[in-house]
């Protein structure tokens, strides 16, 4: 089951290109917004490739003022990016053999590049090559167009008229479904994860809803799994 | 083309606080078991992950309710690229429509 490491970068390629639709828009959006808010496109670089987390950097910049308010922006990041140790638990095994690459793979982690590694993993090993083509590519991407952003923000005054923040929610609808197992197994995850994840958006201020629906997701999992495991014991009537 | 020292600090906090999110989820799962309920629930994980994201956004209104179930189906027949350009697509149009 090995292929060739430039199949994997091919593969990578093929993969990340829906997801660089997505985040393209999503980055002239944030560096217009930033150029609003008095960030210069040095600065735009700056936090584009020393934090690299969109929803975030975003949010930042919303909050942004002069001089800026370091603490609340680094506890901000924290709640936001908090989902990534989630991640991260997640795919530690998946790529245990990137060896001394691992701390560098841990900076490159997005939720898009998480999502299509956790989607691979399914039918194949993670690649060094296909994982860090995925990442990187993305890493370029939104320097450029957050920087882009900064310089032509001006022209991009309703980017929602043209449904791009759609995009983004459109990869992880059709990314969900490929870890579908079935109802019993999937379907009680699916189903807390989701109820959770908006009654808390809707009731806590931030970011909590993404810690909590997976929490919820996690727990009905484990719940619904012991059930599954003496019921083999049962002859088939 | 300038750098604050404030804002460079700010950058650099939300940076350092960032990649430490990122590291720990690696550094937790090296000290977890291999099987168990631990093992169930992270193999929940992305879909738990990836459902509690999109719902919000999904039920924040009318139309991505309904662009979310079509692209729901659409994702069963098409590829990644078809959805994301149908859905994108369809929230204009009913944007343009309702909106």
């Amino acid at each position: 089951m090995t292929t060739s490491p430039l199949a994997d970068v091919r593969a990578g390629l093929i993969a990340v290109f829906p997801p660089v639709v997505a985040v393209v828009p999503f980055a002239l959006i944030l560096g217009q917004q930033a150029t609003a808010k008095g960030l210069s496109p040095a600065e735009m670089l700056a936090m584009s490739s020393i934090v690299f987390a969109g929803s975030s950097q975003l949010i930042a910049v919303g909050l942004w003022s002069q001089p800026a308010p370091i603490a609340a922006l680094a506890l901000m990041a924290l709640l936001v990016n908090l989902r990534h140790v989630l991640m991260g638990a997640s795919l530690s095994g998946k790529i245990a053999h990137f060896g001394r690459l691992r701390p560098l793979a841990a900076f490159l982690l997005t939720d898009e590049a998480w999502a299509l590694s956790e989607r691979r993993a399914i039918d194949q090993p993670i690649s060094r090559a296909f994982y860090f083509t995925v990442a990187l590519t993305l890493f370029g991407f939104w320097q450029v167009a957050s920087v882009l952003g900064t310089l032509l923000g001006a022209h991009l005054e309703h980017p929602e008229a043209l449904g791009l923040d759609f995009a983004f929610p459109a990869i992880f609808i059709a990314l969900a479904l490929g870890f579908w197992k079935g109802a019993r197994r999937t379907g009680p995850v699916l189903v807390a994860s989701a109820t959770v994840a908006v009654i808390v958006h809707a009731t806590v201020p931030g970011a909590w809803y993404v810690i909590a629906g997976a929490l919820a997701g996690i727990v009905a999992a484990v719940l619904a799994a012991p059930r599954e495991a003496p019921a083999g014991k049962e002859a088939t009537p | 083309m300038t750098i604050d020292p404030v804002n460079l600090a700010a950058i650099l906090a939300m940076g350092i606080v960032t990649y430490l999110t990122r590291i720990a989820g690696f550094l937790i799962a090296d000290r977890l078991p291999k099987s168990g309920p631990v093992r169930v629930a992270l193999d929940a994980l992305p879909p738990a992950v990836l459902v509690a994201v999109v719902a919000p956004i999904v039920l924040s209104g009318p139309i991505e309710a309904v662009a979310g179930i079509a692209t729901l189906l659409l994702a069963f027949r098409l590829p990644l690229i078809g959805v994301v350009v149908v859905g994108v697509g369809l929230v204009a149009l009913l944007r343009l429509a309702f909106g």
